[in-house]
């Protein structure tokens, strides 16, 4: 992307159209949001004041696990500036992102489950008021066990943090077998047994959470929030303020980062909501750094084993994947990041046989949930890292070994995901090009070193989370007789540049500006339903009902024009904010003309569009997770200088190669690349949430180890290496323009390439993220010792695995069911409620 | 009479420069130039992501130096000169560093950007044609999570050029 140095600004001009044809799509432009960004003029939700405004702080537990056994908040009530005080039995019904996962409750009522688990609310004249009140609330507790991690929870089945799930303090537990695997390691020339280890680590947005409610004049209820995900907390704030949904407008503010952080309905937002209600007046709250860090829903800490059957050329006959899955506290999206852990090793090599067992626990720790990527980089770490192992044994080269085993396009995979585009294999051509890595792998002197590693990730996931027939995405236009058209939809700006991709895709096909649009969007009371901003699906789902409102409009457009011009409607160029006959340019009307006769024609002009994923192929239970209308992939190569004094990594340069469909605006996607890149580095070297005992003199609780940003080391402007961003656009049908995701794929390779890389450049294997000095000078001390030169985890704990559902793979004759499923109909019931009550 | 809260109590004062306008406000005295900004005049572009100096999204500038607005006493500010992004264009303009900015994909979500926006303009005034390492050195106590820099050393650099440019036609 060397030649995307030139300012683009705002016009779609002649000279900058490109080989198709395309006068808005895939030229670096402007986003239409960058003016107010750049002013410091989007309105975060923190930055809303209104009048009579209230603030509201949360008290919180200081144990990791206790019962609540009585709260006295008279004190606090009776300090002046004081409007209220909630406790969990204001808000005791429960709630959960997932529908089987309802296990929240706005404030703890009787069971705190960790170090800043909510269990009080205040809500003063000032903020600093109900901050001192906070002190001021008594409260009660019996001291419960701790349970600090999987392997504790595996073995200390009482007391249960949860009151459901598998059993003891087993949340989701998955076991799924594709055709024979032991067949498949009985027909493999060498069987590779690893054991890899992935910490926990957070989004950490630079915006901390905040939320402001208000009561409408009219009654209902309006609240501002920064969350990637308004359509969920509607649903879920109906549900505990049991109020109809009709009642309640959700608006998501812009969100100042959200990387998954922001998509589960929080406690936070519940509360202001009931405060406003009961107060009649505007209540905010604004977390503090160290109370995000309590939100979490980050990164899961994965312990995974991977076994693999491999042919001398490579070829794989048989994989199975074990992970013991650290959740935290609540289920959260938990049970899907189960599923993910498994769901997506097929989609990059052929993999003929496959079984995976996944088991989530419950931990005395701040939730996780969905980072990045979701469930999918501790896998694709282990995976990639086993490759490059496979590689070395077999003398073969990382890249060419891949090259041999990479899957085709438009497969249907094992375990039931139908696969778009793959240019996976472009991807690493590309790459071994660029990066000189011929010359470069275990060529360069010690302490250097390349390593490479590839993914692929979802563009959308293919089934809501409440299953239903509708569709994903909707959106309106609506047309102004001054030429201007607005589009309102549910999507959420997270600074991914949804709004950008939504106008972008709209001026494409009316011809106009990108700034000639005015957006609505994050709304539940403008626009139609978008479902959020996770999965990487905006693009594609919003990107797809915004295409066809489009063209539903131009339709209308173009038939007015024609009838007024004479001429056949097929033959009308819109373009240059003109609608024209294509064969004599100079017959035609202004967009704004254009607009007027189709409204004096048919009446007010506005339009729908929509999107709704298409069926997936997997019919067993759990095949709801992975299904996407198609995948993109990323290869990636890093480069980097090993201290073998210190074991400090600097990491000079890294090269990534994705597939990425088209480039909607190459500007954006750029930049979604190099932050994946940057994040992946983050948590490939220094991130890590992660928790210590106090002494046992204080309470011996389990307590997080920094809740600073300060302490929990992010890489800074000085650690940012160069990044050569290659992209391979190759339009996929079902892709707007064909365009495929970018938010999250280029993540997933860096961890894995990362620790490849250190082992070429030192010759130990760190099978651990986060890859830190202190690993390095042990595992190097290993190998001077003439031990095995690894640091990583040894052992997998035995599991009580249920039964495997066996699904036949496709090419045994598979249709997609398993053959010991118990048979459904169709979804259960309480999966299929909407909205509705 | 019940006392009113001291958090209640407006009675600190000062006169200093917002963006090269004078003016008095009044405010409680424990508040930060950060909370002062926001809450009591009303300019939210100065944003926050700790509150405790780590985070750099409050960077403003206070005679022309970056500081960070959170971890300064508005009580010290008293007749002195405070630069926000509010303060950067002029004219109907934008700051050349502004339009790179926006033009380049240095902004994603926008939250840090007004921080790394007058941290940028501080060293550019201080040093107008700085190299990328001197660009990497003044932004690293402004963390973003976004972009991964590199479109933000971009800019930084697309602005030193046209600001050198109107200069050579001044």
């Amino acid at each position: 992307m060397a030649d995307q140095k030139e300012p683009s600004d705002s016009r779609a001009e002649d000279s900058r159209s490109n080989r198709d044809n395309l006068r808005v799509i895939g030229v670096p432009r402007r986003r239409v949001d960058g003016r107010a960004k750049v002013t410091g003029q989007t309105r975060f939700a923190d930055d809303l004041f209104l009048p009579r405004m209230a603030h509201c702080k949360l008290l919180r537990s200081p144990h990791p696990h206790a019962r609540l056994l009585k709260i006295d908040a008279s004190r606090a009530l009776a300090r002046p500036g004081v409007y209220l005080v909630l406790t969990g039995k204001d808000l005791p019904i429960q709630y959960g992102i997932l529908p089987v996962s309802q296990d929240e409750q706005a404030l703890c009522l009787d069971h705190v489950r960790h170090v800043g688990d909510p269990v009080a609310a205040v809500v003063a004249r000032e903020e600093l008021t109900a901050f001192e009140a906070l002190d001021l609330i008594d409260v009660d507790y019996e001291i419960l066990t701790t349970i600090a991690d999987s392997e504790e929870a595996l073995a200390t089945p009482a007391p249960r943090i949860h009151e459901y799930g598998e059993e003891g303090n087993i949340h989701k537990q998955v076991a799924l077998e594709f055709g024979n695997v032991e067949q498949g390691f009985a027909e493999a020339d060498e069987i590779f047994e690893d054991t890899f280890f992935y910490q926990g680590n957070t989004h950490l947005p630079i915006e901390q959470h905040a939320s402001v409610a208000i009561k409408d004049p009219d009654g209902k209820l309006t609240i501002w929030s920064s969350t990637q995900t308004p359509h969920y907390l509607h649903r879920a704030l109906a549900k505990v303020l049991e109020m109809p949904a009709a009642h309640i407008r959700v608006i998501a503010t812009p969100n100042g980062g959200g990387f998954g952080g922001k998509s589960d309905p929080f406690n936070h937002e519940i509360v202001v909501a009931k405060a406003a209600l009961m107060l009649d007046r505007p209540v905010k709250i604004c977390l503090t750094r160290e109370e995000v860090f309590y939100c979490h829903r980050g990164r899961h800490p994965v312990l995974m084993k991977f076994k693999t059957g491999v042919k001398k050329d490579g070829t794989i006959t048989g994989v199975h994947l074990q992970t013991l899955i650290d959740g935290g506290a609540y289920g959260s999206y938990g049970v899907a990041s189960t599923y993910y852990a498994g769901a997506l090793q097929t989609t990059t090599y052929h993999i003929p046989r496959y079984r995976y067992q996944g088991c989530r626990t419950f931990t005395n720790k701040p939730p996780c949930g969905p980072k990045r990527g979701h469930g999918t980089p501790q896998p694709r770490f282990g995976q990639e890292v086993q490759l490059d192992k496979i590689a070395e044994k077999l003398q073969r080269d990382p890249a060419d070994l891949r090259l041999h085993i990479v899957e085709m396009p438009n497969t249907v995979t094992a375990n039931f995901l139908r696969l778009g585009t793959v240019n996976l294999a472009e991807c690493i051509r590309r790459l071994v090009k660029v990066s000189d890595w011929k010359n470069k792998f275990r060529k360069l002197p010690e302490g250097h070193g390349v390593g490479l590693a590839c993914s692929a990730y979802l563009t959308g996931a293919g089934l809501p989370i409440y299953w239903n027939k509708m569709p994903h995405s909707g959106v309106q236009l609506k047309f102004d007789r001054g030429g201007g058209v607005s589009i309102f939809c549910g999507a959420t700006e997270i600074g991914q540049g949804s709004d950008d991709v939504l106008a972008g895709i709209v001026a494409e096909v009316l011809g106009i500006d990108p700034f000639d649009i005015r957006l609505f969007t994050g709304d539940t009371d403008l626009g139609p339903v978008d479902l959020g901003s996770y999965s990487s699906r905006v693009t594609l789902m919003a990107g797809n009902a915004a295409l066809q409102a489009a063209e539903r409009g131009k339709t209308l457009l173009a038939e007015a024009v024609a009838l007024k011009l004479d001429v056949p409607k097929e033959r009308l160029c819109f373009a240059d904010k003109r609608v024209f006959d294509s064969s004599a340019p100079d017959k035609g009307v202004g967009f704004a003309e254009a607009v007027c006769l189709a409204e004096a024609r048919f009446g007010t002009i506005g339009t729908v569009g929509s999107y709704t994923p298409p069926k997936s192929p997997a019919l067993y239970k759990g095949g709801g997770v992975g299904p996407s209308p198609t995948y993109s992939y990323s290869a990636a190569v890093v480069e980097v200088e090993v201290n073998p004094i210190t074991g400090w990594v600097h990491v000079p340069k890294v090269w990534i190669a994705h597939d990425i469909g088209r480039a909607l605006n190459p500007t954006l996607v750029r930049g979604q690349v190099e932050g994946s890149v940057y994040m992946g580095l983050g948590e490939a070297l220094m991130e890590e949430q992660e928790f210590r005992r106090l002494p046992k003199s204080l309470s011996h609780a389990l307590v997080h180890k920094f809740p600073s940003m300060l302490e929990y080391k992010s890489p800074t402007s000085l650690d940012m290496p160069e990044v050569v961003t290659e992209l391979i656009e190759d339009p996929d049908p079902r892709g707007p323009f064909g365009a495929k995701e970018v938010g999250q794929g280029p993540l997933l390779p860096i961890m894995p390439a990362v620790a490849n890389a250190v082992y070429d450049a030192v010759g130990v294997r760190i099978d651990e993220v986060p890859i830190t000095p202190e690993k390095i000078m042990t595992a190097l001390a290993e190998k001077k010792a003439g031990r095995k030169p690894r640091f990583g985890p040894d052992h997998f704990p035995r599991v009580n695995w249920p039964e495997a559902l066996r699904v036949p793979p496709p090419w045994e004759g598979g249709d997609g069911s398993a053959v010991n499923d118990v048979h459904r109909e169709k979804p259960r019931a309480a999966k299929e409620r909407v909205l509705a009550p | 009479m019940a006392t009113l809260p001291v958090e209640s109590q407006k009675t600190a004062q000062i006169r200093f420069t917002l963006n090269g306008e004078e003016l008095d406000v009044f405010f409680s005295p424990y508040k930060t130039l950060l909370e002062v900004l926001r809450e009591d005049l009303g300019h939210t572009g100065t944003k926050h992501g700790c509150e405790l100096g780590e985070c750099g999204a409050c960077a403003v500038l206070l005679d022309g130096k970056p500081v960070l607005s959170c971890l300064v006493l508005a009580l010290e500010c008293g007749g002195r000169q405070v630069l926000t992004v509010e303060g950067l264009s002029g004219d109907g303009k934008l700051h050349p560093l502004q339009d790179a900015f926006a033009d380049l994909g240095a902004a994603q979500c926008g939250y840090c950007t007004p921080g790394i926006l007058v941290t940028a303009k501080a060293l550019l005034d201080a040093n107008p044609h700085p190299d990328r390492d001197q660009i990497r050195e003044a932004l690293s106590g402004n963390l973003c999570r976004c972009t991964g820099y590199l479109q933000i050393f971009e800019a930084v650099e697309a602005a030193m050029v046209k600001i050198a440019e109107k200069g050579k036609d001044a």
